[in-house]
């Protein structure tokens, strides 16, 4: 009962023995849809048809854009009404709360871009469709950074438009305004891959959305406690290279003198995610899934 | 081609699956171990098992999912994670349930047929050819298994594959979808194709398969053609019923049977089961003991119980009986269990080895000894009534 490597004489079942070796061919089924090497970019227009036909895309996005416009328009209507006087403040700025808020929407659609395949199973599928771990993750990569780019640029840039109408102040710079609408639609994104690789590593939506909630807060929470002489260095480096100081820094209003400013945070969190995502696609190669 | 395929390729085509020593174990837990087969196109090829035997495992690893402790699977030669074009030569369903729930139907075949490289007009193809046309454009949320295992089977034939795999495929489908798969399954073999299809169900695969690999904590129990295994596994035997008297009439007669070459057994009831002897030599004996029969008729044991008794040693999750103990309030002093309404004591309890014993020397976990037969009663009720094909 047990013939594990050489196979019983095909008696009865097999309906075609292939008794020749040259008429074997013609037995087997070939298919009539022509064969075509699947590319990096049919992964990416698989995925951006993933993301779009799920409801959770639309309600993170729609969240965001109406945090980054309403917090932004609030601020500036606010600061209009009472008549202040900004000072040395810039006025794009005041885009910065709504961008800190609607980052925690992309976090959430960075995780759930992969870890929502664990969660349902579905990462099996893709995986059986599309072998080639690294063209799946670099195509959900490539995706998602776009569509966050594209929104956080795009809403940035409105709410600057309207900020600078309503409120009488100095006209920011062109450089100014390529940091506050670019390169913080950039960072954002960037922020928003290490939330995907991050997903990929933990492959469960929760855990990965709080660690990352918990990499944005936590440094700046530490800092406030860390009372202690002996730590300042350390509060400081940790008050700098806060996430929400990092943002601050693209409208130059950073809460520290020294630390990341002008375009540095891009890089540094570019960097990390790159670091996050080499990590996540050794992972995705190596485990069993 | 610039690979070097291992296997016999001019033979076989880009189509065979090939497990050589294949073993996955997780920590301790062994749950595929040195497990070696070949599936070749043109035929279904069943893997049988029962819950936990790994055929899910096997699964998984065929398709690279699962990286094997030790030993390979290859598919035409290749492992399937550097095949040259995975999907457009194997399609799998591994589980039902394993689709976002928020997509429709549609849109979850559409992004599995742009990732494949396959035209978008082929997704309603197949979506006709399971049936679930109408229900396209729903939220796969709201689907029921049997609708569930309609859009896995989708998935699977979107790239009009050679190589197809299906871990249970029948889960959850009603009458008319089991028919329905069936039929599917013979027919994607009969066009050359290599199908491999999971089941815990012998019924279902004696209708299916032409090719049976059981498997059993991970292990092979056997590897043939469901011919084979009818002939080699469902032993013909005779049920002989003495009639009524003492005791030792039996007892004489089972001496003697046995004396004369037949192997013999008590069935629950009074009966025995006799094998290697003829019904006319049977006859010949009880005459020369002077016994007297009230029954002697031929019996086929059913692929069902063979397969049972092929996998009774090894059977993972064996169920106990509810005995509810602690729970029940203390016996009234005069209470219902008087001598007329003593609960029956299950007349039919199953017994040690009482099945048809397997040829010689074939299979060494039907000797497991001192285990308690798995089967419920039930089973002991229909096994001899149903049709072995």
């Amino acid at each position: 009962m047990t013939t594990p490597t050489t196979p019983p004489t095909p008696s009865a079942p097999q309906q075609q023995p292939a008794p020749a070796p040259q008429a074997a061919p013609a037995g087997f089924y070939t298919s009539p849809i022509p064969v075509r090497r699947a590319t990096l970019g049919d992964a990416i227009a698989s995925e951006w048809t993933k993301i779009r036909s799920v409801r959770s895309t639309m309600w993170t996005l729609g969240v965001m854009i109406v945090l980054l416009l309403g917090i932004g328009l609030l601020a500036a209507v606010a600061v209009d009404s009472a008549g202040s006087d900004l000072g040395s403040t810039p006025v794009l700025s005041l885009g910065f709360f709504g961008v800190l808020l609607g980052s925690i929407c992309v976090i959430t659609l960075g995780v759930m871009t992969i870890a929502s395949e664990y969660g349902t199973g579905m990462i099996r599928t893709t995986l059986t469709a599309c072998p080639s771990r690294a063209r799946v993750l670099s195509a959900k990569a490539i995706v998602f950074f776009l569509l966050t780019f594209v929104i956080t640029t795009l809403m940035t840039a409105l709410v600057g438009v309207l900020q600078t109408a309503l409120i009488d102040s100095a006209a920011p710079s062109g450089d100014d305004w390529l940091r506050a609408t670019v390169g913080v639609g950039l960072y954002t994104a960037a922020l928003g891959l290490l939330s995907l690789a991050v997903g990929a590593l933990i492959r469960h939506s929760a855990g990965a959305i709080t660690i990352m909630i918990g990499v944005v807060l936590l440094p700046l929470v530490l800092a406030m406690f860390m009372f202690t002489d002996s730590l300042n260095d350390l509060r400081m480096a940790l008050f700098e290279y806060s996430i929400p100081n990092q943002l601050s820094a693209f409208y130059s209003t950073s809460v520290a003198d020294s630390g990341p400013s002008g375009w540095d945070p891009l890089w540094i969190m570019l960097g990390v995610s790159a670091v996050a995502l080499l990590g996540a696609y050794t992972a995705l190669d190596r485990r069993d899934v | 081609m610039a690979w070097a395929p291992t296997t016999d390729v001019s033979r076989w085509g880009w189509s065979m699956i090939e497990a050589i020593g294949l073993t996955k174990r997780y920590g301790a837990k062994t749950a595929v171990h040195n497990l070696s087969f070949q599936v070749r196109p043109g035929a279904v090829t069943g893997f049988l098992g029962p819950n936990g035997s790994g055929k899910s495992t096997t699964m998984r690893m065929i398709l690279g999912l699962d990286q094997p402790t030790s030993g390979h699977v290859t598919i035409g030669g290749h492992p399937f994670r550097s095949l040259p074009n995975a999907p457009r030569q194997v399609g799998a369903l591994l589980d039902a349930k394993a689709v976002h729930g928020g997509r429709s139907a549609r849109n979850h075949l559409l992004s599995l047929a742009q990732l494949a490289g396959i035209p978008a007009a082929r997704v309603d193809e197949v979506l006709g050819v399971v049936g679930l046309q109408d229900v396209a454009r729903k939220r796969s949320k709201g689907f029921s298994l049997g609708m569930g295992q309609r859009l896995g089977i989708a998935a699977a034939l979107l790239g009009d594959p050679q190589v197809l795999l299906f871990d249970e495929p029948v889960n959850g489908l009603d009458p008319e979808g089991i028919l329905w798969v069936r039929n599917l399954m013979k027919m994607l073999a009969s066009e050359g194709r290599t199908v491999f299809v999971s089941s815990h169900l012998m019924s279902e695969m004696a209708l299916t398969a032409d090719h049976l690999i059981v498997i059993g904590r991970g292990q092979l129990l056997s590897d043939m053609s469901v011919k084979d295994f009818i002939s080699a596994n469902s032993a013909d035997f005779a049920r002989v019923r003495v009639a009524d008297g003492p005791a030792e009439r039996r007892e004489k007669l089972t001496a003697s049977l046995t004396e004369a070459g037949g192997q013999v057994m008590s069935e629950p009831g009074g009966a025995l089961r006799v094998t290697g002897l003829p019904l006319p030599r049977i006859s010949d004996v009880a005459h020369e003991a002077d016994v007297r029969l009230w029954e002697l008729s031929p019996h086929q044991a059913s692929l069902e119980e063979a397969y049972m008794r092929m996998t009774q040693g090894v059977v993972d999750y064996r169920s106990t009986a509810d005995q509810k103990a602690g729970l029940q309030p203390p016996a009234a002093p005069h209470g219902y269990a008087q001598p007329g309404y003593e609960v029956p004591r299950q007349p039919e309890t199953p017994q040690q080895n009482w099945y048809a014993p397997p040829p010689p020397g074939q299979n060494p976990y039907a000797a497991a000894p001192d285990r308690p037969a798995p089967a419920a009663p039930d089973l002991t009720k229909r096994e001899t009534s149903e049709d072995p094909r």
